[in-house]
């Protein structure tokens, strides 16, 4: 109960409050939520649960911030000096929890978490955390880190966002083209984080992929930043989500795309898929974004497998030229391989020598391979599998070994 | 990484006229030697095809004629921008154009910069 209530309210509560205090508060906000989740621990173990948990944790989250406002000595000199909408009545100031408050509050937040001068992985990590409230543990299990390394990234991206005096704050409408492009990236890679995750928790994985989407909706729900590409990462998202339950088999092993039982793949969102894609189209916009949902179009329908991968692999040569990308690579020679069989593929494969450190360029090459020329295929199977990192990356790759 | 331009030359007079299959295999053809020079990481820009037929040619003295410039019945139908190590790279990705599969031919120029006045 608590839990679930944490996932759903610790992100909009610290959002709404940072956004309020400004950024350089973040630690401060967090606390703050933190404490509501222990007190109502506590209270609710004592009294029982509240007929409207998620009023109560908001009241007094309210009450804690405004607490904090008047009786933290330090913290109420530094925020009456310079609060972010600092106006006379700040130290008698509300705390809005209206949910179109917490939406704007969220939307500022992304663009601030965002900001350039964040890496794009410290971006994700902020995002998985201050946004859609994942614990410390959940996310560097997700991304297959150490705690102390998520929480390395986080100090120094919340940091950054201090040094560089990044506001919570739409971005002008001049900037928002490229900042919006900078917050698709970062909720792109969150998706695939959930999507690609090696974890075997498949709920949380889904979890990661749902969150994405839900912030991206709000993009597109804000007028001035629903813009194609918005609604064509949607499109993206919904036909690959709609595969989340089928690849994944009773016991958590991955199920690859060949071998899934496509009445589990979910019509719901690939229809949903579809009408997002229709509302990206037709307005002059051709980002990489279309070309991965038209990609991903040709994945989620069923169709003559020659057709199917002979628009798969013309999309991400249109991809390609569009913008270079190590994974746009080894997929388009994948590609190749279905419309063209293996021996061409392999040329092509072989042609990608930058990737040669790239654990998946290993791994197709042994694919390529098998049945050619077996033993060049464990050749490469064994160099992939020196470049695994996760056991469960490893464990992918030892089935695939072709036998002696 | 140095700059090139592939120039695509081709001549007119063809009677080839492509049944709607053919153009498929062409254009087929086009984008995967194109994506495959780009799943390289050596396309600088697709560049632009050119149009024959509408063209006009100014030449000194403001004499205005028809179609493209031509020396013999040689003309230019596009250019694209790759990077490779050194001309002999940039000859290798060229060999793989479509162009060459008929009557065209495709000259590689070093691109002109600020230390290769070559």
């Amino acid at each position: 109960m608590i839990q679930e209530l944490y996932r759903k309210e610790y992100g909009r509560m610290v959002t709404v409050l940072c956004s309020r205090f400004g950024i350089a508060y973040i630690d401060e906000a967090e606390d703050i939520v933190s404490d509501t989740f222990l007190s109502a621990a506590e209270t609710w173990g004592l009294n029982g649960v509240p007929s409207n948990p998620v009023a109560w944790l908001y009241a007094v989250a309210r009450n804690n911030a405004l607490n904090y406002l008047k009786h933290g000595k330090v913290f109420h000199q530094r925020v009456k000096k310079d609060l972010v909408h600092g106006s006379e009545r700040s130290v008698e100031m509300d705390i809005d929890l209206s949910d179109q408050n917490i939406t704007d509050s969220q939307l500022r937040m992304l663009f601030a978490i965002c900001h350039p001068s964040i890496p794009a992985e410290a971006q994700v990590s902020l995002a998985l955390r201050v946004l859609c409230g994942f614990t410390i543990d959940e996310i560097a299990q997700a991304l297959l880190t150490s705690k102390s390394n998520i929480n390395k990234r986080l100090f120094r991206a919340k940091d950054k966002l201090r040094t560089e005096g990044v506001e919570i704050a739409f971005p002008h409408e001049g900037e928002i083209s490229t900042r919006l492009d900078t917050v698709l990236m970062c909720l792109y890679l969150l998706f695939n984080e959930g999507y690609f995750s090696a974890s075997p928790d498949k709920v949380l994985r889904k979890d990661f992929c749902l969150e994405s989407m839900r912030l991206t909706w709000l993009l597109a729900g804000h007028p001035p930043t629903a813009l194609p590409r918005v609604y064509a990462l949607l499109a993206l998202m919904c036909f690959q989500a709609s595969r989340l339950d089928a690849r994944v088999s009773d016991s958590g092993d991955l199920v690859l795309y060949e071998d899934q039982d496509i009445s589990r793949w979910d019509q719901e969102l690939i229809d949903r898929g579809s009408r997002f894609f229709v509302q990206a189209s037709g307005r002059g916009e051709v980002s990489k974004y279309h070309m991965e949902a038209a990609i991903a179009w040709w994945h989620a329908h069923p169709a003559g497998e020659q057709e199917k991968w002979e628009n798969i692999l013309r999309l991400y040569n249109q991809l390609l030229i569009l913008e270079y990308s190590p994974m746009a690579a080894l997929n388009r020679a994948y590609a190749f391989f279905r419309v063209y069989g293996k021996e061409k593929a392999i040329a092509e494969a072989e042609g990608l020598q930058q990737l040669s450190g790239n654990l998946f360029y290993h791994s197709l090459l042994g694919e390529l391979y098998t049945g050619v020329d077996d033993n060049k295929a464990r050749q490469h199977f064994t160099k992939a599998l020196n470049l695994a990192g996760s056991p469960a990356e490893r464990a992918v790759l030892e089935k695939k070994f072709p036998s002696q | 990484m140095k700059e090139f331009a592939l120039i695509f030359r081709t001549s007119t007079d063809n009677d080839f006229q492509p049944t709607p299959a053919q153009m498929q295999e062409v254009l087929a053809s086009w984008t995967n030697w194109m994506g495959g020079i780009a799943a390289k990481d050596r396309l600088v820009s697709s560049g632009s095809r050119m149009g024959i037929s509408g063209s006009k040619t100014v030449s000194p003295g403001n004499v205005i004629t028809d179609g493209p410039y031509t020396e013999i019945k040689e003309f230019i139908n596009g250019v694209m921008y790759i990077r490779a190590e050194d001309i002999d790279e940039a000859v290798e990705l060229a060999k793989g154009c479509p162009m060459l599969q008929g009557r065209g031919k495709v000259e590689i120029r070093p691109l002109v910069t600020s230390d290769n006045f070559s």
